[in-house]
């Protein structure tokens, strides 16, 4: 290494005390800045969990639905006006929602139910154990073997429970790739079993999935089903529209958002003033420096550098905490939505970024404008 | 002549402010030189070794350093004329306090860019030389104010400066201790390929000097120059 960034290592070092506020600072700001993102990531992420894990391409939906948590049933002839839509390739039914499971113990748990199209079984599970031809046997339901099994009292093949007053059997294990937001089992049925079981409106469709021919159809049906009255939307676009409930009319994106500021405002002022006392520490020494024959270019180096240093340690400390906290907790509570993504990280590597350059930038305005005769003169 | 200066003027402040710390200054120095310029204090003697070091502009006046007229170069070309010609020993030497002595007598040759590990061996052998050498991994503040003095002359002496600088050396030292580095810096520094300029109003080491000049509110006083044996 340089011999005068090696040179500004010890000084900052060697200061042990204002070296450790420094880090600590940036290490605080850098912790809750991940857990708060990803914290809300988490939750965004399986919020969305019915989309991902179903897969289609097209979702009709009433209009008024906001997330796939919750649904609002339509009238069974939407059905039919929607596969009469130029340009849809197939479109299938989907149920979705809670049914009360009576466990043999006696206890009651709640679970979503999701009924897929009796014909296509559009939408199934990856299977783990069992068939999937059996969700046509009496009663058949498949659980999906996540962190909320257990809930059911760990159902295998053949354990029978009742589900809203009917008798229910597991025909299957199933995995899916998201788990849900709210710590519910899920169980997948036939649609035509789903809607007899759970009688609760007169309407039972809440979903209608529709694979388009080609993406140039993608617009066209969504055109056909507002004419209908109804809303179309490709599963990213279900996506977006999830995340930017739970981001702005929850207030929950926007409550995230500013504890993230808020965050890195105190990081901010610590870093920054801490480092500003540090260099008007050695203010007298990097003036004495530059009467030596050091370049201003060469005292910018060696500060940019300081503040790089604590940067980077305070960010990975930062991070390794909190993903090590997130672990953890993960491990204890397996529903635990905090998840760090790309996303999360490079946002707190743009706040620390932006706490080293401010505090760099103050030190370098101070340096650069010392004058060695006034540390000459003494 | 390793040094000329011709006509130096330099003011501070403006209007009712206004004060002249020198006033048509001239003066050489020659090779071989121990010159100290004594004289009252606010006399200008500070402002003077600053901007023959290439610290201060000058008003007006031209600087010749080993024929280099030093204030017709730009700011990094002056860092780098100080750093290749001038080597300093400040009033309150300006050590740093969270380096070793070692580390800080290195500095100047880091400045240049040499090798860490060279830079580190020829800071020790120079600590050797001021009789440091059990001290090197100490921090300024554990060692005595003749001692940082020493770690500071090493530091200004360690990449063989041409020209060296010292302003009121001996101010914050016993009158020993004091006596006993000028004398050390005489004995062991002064040569014929360089030369030392001394700043005091200290009569004790006045007995060190090869010539000596007295300033008094911003000029050299004429006819007070005196030229003893070297
Ligand atoms: N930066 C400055 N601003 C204003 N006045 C100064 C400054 N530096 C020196 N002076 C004035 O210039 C005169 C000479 O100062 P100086 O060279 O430090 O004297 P000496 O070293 O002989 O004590 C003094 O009157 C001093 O007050
Ligand atoms: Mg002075």
């Amino acid at each position: 290494m340089n011999g005068l960034l090696r040179i500004a290592l010890k000084l900052l070092l060697n200061d042990r005390g204002k070296f450790a506020t420094l880090v600590l600072g940036i290490t605080f700001s850098a912790f809750l800045i991940m857990q708060m993102t990803s914290m809300f990531s988490g939750v965004l992420y399986q919020s969305s969990a019915n989309i991902v894990n179903i897969g289609a391409k097209m979702w009709v939906m009433d209009p008024a639905v906001e997330t796939p948590q919750n649904s609002i049933p339509m009238p069974d002839d939407v059905l039919d006006a929607v596969r009469s839509i130029p340009g849809v390739k197939f479109a299938v039914p989907l149920y979705v929602g809670a049914g009360l499971v009576k466990l043999r113990d006696g206890t009651y748990q709640s679970a979503t139910i999701i009924g897929l199209d009796d014909a296509t079984l559009f939408g199934r599970p990856k299977i783990i154990a069992g068939n999937i031809l059996d969700i046509y046997k009496n009663n058949a339901f498949i659980v999906v073997k996540d962190s909320n099994y257990r809930m059911l009292g760990s159902p295998k093949i053949g354990t029978s429970f009742e589900i809203n007053d009917h008798r229910a059997v597991i025909a299957a294990l199933a995995h899916t790739s998201v788990p849900g937001l709210f710590g519910l089992p899920t169980l997948y049925t036939t649609y035509t079993r789903a809607t007899q079981d759970m009688p609760s409106t007169r309407y039972m469709t809440s979903y209608i999935l529709v694979q388009p021919k080609g993406a140039a159809d993608i617009m066209p049906i969504e055109a056909a089903v507002k004419r209908l009255g109804y809303l179309a939307l490709t599963d990213r676009q279900f996506v977006a529209r999830n995340d930017n409930f739970y981001e702005y009319k929850t207030g929950m994106g926007t409550n995230i958002l500013m504890m993230t500021l808020i965050s890195f405002i105190v990081g901010l002022s610590i870093a920054g003033e801490t480092f500003y006392m540090f260099i008007l520490d050695n203010l007298a020494h990097f003036g004495a420096l530059k009467a030596i024959g050091a370049k201003s270019t060469e005292l910018i180096q060696m500060i940019m550098f300081q503040a790089l240093v604590v940067g980077f340690l305070g960010f990975g400390f930062g991070v390794l905490l909190s993903s090590g906290l997130i672990a953890i907790a993960k491990i204890r509570i397996p529903n635990y939505a905090a998840m760090v993504t790309y996303g999360t990280l490079l946002l707190a590597f743009g706040m620390v970024g932006v706490i080293s350059i401010f505090s760099s930038y103050i030190g370098i305005r101070k340096v650069t404008r010392i004058d060695p005769f006034d540390v000459f003169r003494g | 002549m390793i040094l000329t200066a011709t006509g130096i003027t330099k003011h501070f402040g403006e209007a009712q402010s206004l004060t002249y710390a020198l006033r048509d200054v001239s003066l050489s120095v020659d090779f071989g030189e121990m010159l100290y310029i004594v004289g009252p204090s606010g006399s200008g003697k500070t402002t003077l070794l600053s901007i023959i070091s290439g610290i201060l502009r000058p008003d007006a006046g031209r600087v010749v350093v080993k024929d280099r007229d030093i204030w017709s170069l730009d700011a990094d070309s002056l860092a780098g004329f100080r750093l290749q010609t001038i080597g300093f020993v400040f009033q309150d030497y300006h050590l740093f306090p969270r380096l070793t002595a070692l580390e800080n007598v290195a500095i100047p040759l880091i400045l240049r860019r040499e090798p860490w590990g060279k830079c580190l061996a020829d800071a020790g052998k120079m600590l050797q030389i001021v009789g440091l050498a059990q001290k090197q991994t100490l921090a300024p503040v554990k060692l005595s104010g003749g001692e940082q003095q020493r770690v500071a002359i090493a530091r200004a002496i360690v990449a063989e400066p041409d020209l060296l600088i010292l302003d009121e050396p001996t101010a914050s030292l016993d009158g020993e201790t004091g006596r006993k580095i000028v004398a050390f810096v005489k004995e062991n520094i002064l040569n014929e390929h360089r030369a030392i300029i001394i700043v005091t109003h200290d009569s004790r080491i006045y007995e060190y000097a090869t010539r000596m000049i007295r300033m008094e509110d911003g000029r050299i006083v004429p006819g007070q120059e005196a030229v003893y044996e070297k």
